[in-house]
């Protein structure tokens, strides 16, 4: 285990520990990997009631323009192959920065407030990604948060237990975002779940986090478990299943990429590496991002090496682990796109042994979002 | 019982030594979700990898702790990983061997021992 030294302590800390949680380096910081209850039971428990999520790793930032929120809205349209025009007022996105090789800098969330855009982004990016939103918009006031927490409910439990603290939130749908006085609330999140995400200030994070954990079903839940909640739901975890090599189509998150940004829409291309996304997008890519099932209860992780039944390489897994509510294990993986279709059988390499995986749709547990 | 420095437990059993993970090794793994187990009537070596065991987080071997034939595997554990959490000191053993000379056993680390270790 790595030294802890060195490593960032925010601001729950030392509610984490009193609640039993063992802290771990994740990405510079400090943070709970799991608690008492272990990773199995706290995945199983957000699903079937509420999980309390501290992600205040991640980077919260405001984007100001110097203009109009126009000005501010095209330039940030200009870093990614998404719709930012279109967002309306009060509601939240999912986008990817790419750079000119139409790879993958860092995928991250992003919401129309009106006169301003609030961002996140990924933990371990944080740094790069404001710097690179700095160089790329200079008419753009780039603004780190970094006086607030970040907390995730997640699970069906999730809405009434916010309400009791937050009245109203049980009115918004998924990617809806609203301002509560000093709270600011989105619908979403990174467990296939229904839920929220809540930045709260700093000075009052421990005792808003101590009130949700008083709510009925609502425990405490650690990176461990959010990891299985995402890899259930097929969602992506930069550096792992998306980096600068991979290319959006690649990755399978064509559903980000608007009509009016493809060959032929009304702002076409425009973003970096629109040369290679765009023929990604019509010739289809050498290979895709896909579920994996290995056969039997061995999980298959990261690294693991595909073949063919002939022993040719196929690809490989970028994340795997068991799937508590699969009960199974579970993977995803880049495979050529030739062996892509659903049904695929290939043979995953463990321990000098190939066993049987089946290319498999995503998600691999069905996801409730309040639409 | 006997420990040794890997977290394995042994444990005397008629002629036979019995072979599992302690408490602290369970917590440390995590849930376990997999058991891969070896071929009864094998011949291992000290220090050869005999079991896989994959938790939540991560994979690990279970190490043969002494020379000898594996006798007898706990199938349970291949249906039911869990009780490796639940009962590591009882159901949740993993293999039993045999060996040469139970003798063997007097090198390793008793439970005072053994507490000071992960203590």
């Amino acid at each position: 285990m790595a030294d802890p030294e060195g490593l960032i302590r925010l601001g729950l800390h030392d509610l984490h520990v009193e609640l039993g949680g063992k802290m771990v380096p994740f990405a510079g910081y400090e943070m709970p990997v799991q608690y008492a209850e272990g990773v199995l039971r706290e995945h199983l428990h957000t699903r079937s009631a509420a999980g309390l999520f501290d992600v205040s790793h991640m980077g919260q930032v405001i984007l100001r323009p110097k203009g109009s929120i126009e000005d501010l809205k095209r330039a940030f349209e200009a870093l990614m192959p998404v719709d930012v025009l279109g967002l309306a007022e009060g509601r939240q996105r999912y986008g990817l920065f790419t750079n000119d090789q139409g790879g993958i800098l860092d995928d991250l969330m992003f919401t129309n407030r009106g006169d301003h855009l609030y961002v996140v982004v990924n933990a371990a990016c944080k740094a790069a990604d404001i710097a690179h939103m700095t160089a790329a918009m200079p008419g753009v006031e780039v603004q780190p948060v970094t006086d607030r927490a970040l907390l995730a409910l997640q699970g069906p439990g999730a809405q009434a237990a916010l309400e009791g603290l937050v009245p109203g939130v049980a009115a918004m749908r998924f990617m809806d975002h609203r301002i509560f006085g000093g709270i600011w609330v989105s619908r979403s999140g990174y467990t296939g779940e229904d839920g929220f995400e809540v930045s709260v200030p700093q000075a009052e994070a421990e005792s808003f986090a101590r009130r949700l954990l008083a709510q009925p079903g609502v425990a405490p839940i650690g990176l461990g478990a959010r990891d299985s909640l995402r890899l259930e739901a097929g969602l992506c975890l930069y550096g792992h299943d998306i980096d600068t090599t991979t290319s959006p189509v690649e990755a399978n998150l064509t559903w980000a990429i608007p009509k009016a940004r493809r060959a032929g829409g009304v702002r076409e291309g425009g973003f970096p590496g629109a040369a290679r996304i765009l023929r990604e997008l019509a010739e289809g890519p050498a290979r895709l991002r896909v579920g994996l099932r290995p056969e039997g209860r061995a999980p298959m992780r990261e690294g693991v090496e595909l073949f063919t039944d002939d022993g040719t390489p196929a690809g490989r897994v970028t994340s795997g682990g068991f799937g508590p509510s699969v009960n199974a294990p579970v993977a995803m993986g880049y495979v050529a796109r030739s062996h892509a279709t659903i049904g695929t059988i290939l043979q995953g390499e463990l321990r000098g042994k190939r066993h049987p995986v089946t290319v498999a749709d995503l998600p691999f547990h069905p996801t409730s979002y309040k639409r | 019982m006997k420990y040794t420095k890997d977290h394995e437990w042994l444990r005397v059993e008629g002629d036979l030594v019995v072979v599992g993970i302690t408490e602290h090794a369970a917590t440390q793994l995590g849930d376990v979700v997999f058991v891969e187990l070896p071929e009864p009537e094998t011949q291992v070596a000290e220090g050869d990898e005999v079991c896989v065991i994959e938790s939540v987080k991560a994979a690990s071997d279970i190490l043969a702790p002494v020379d000898g034939e594996i006798v007898a595997v706990n199938q349970k554990l291949v249906d039911n990983p869990a009780l490796v959490n639940e009962d590591p000191l009882g159901e949740g053993w993993f293999f039993k061997m045999k060996v040469d000379d139970l003798s063997v056993l007097d090198d390793f680390m008793d439970e005072d021992e053994y507490q000071d270790l992960i203590g």
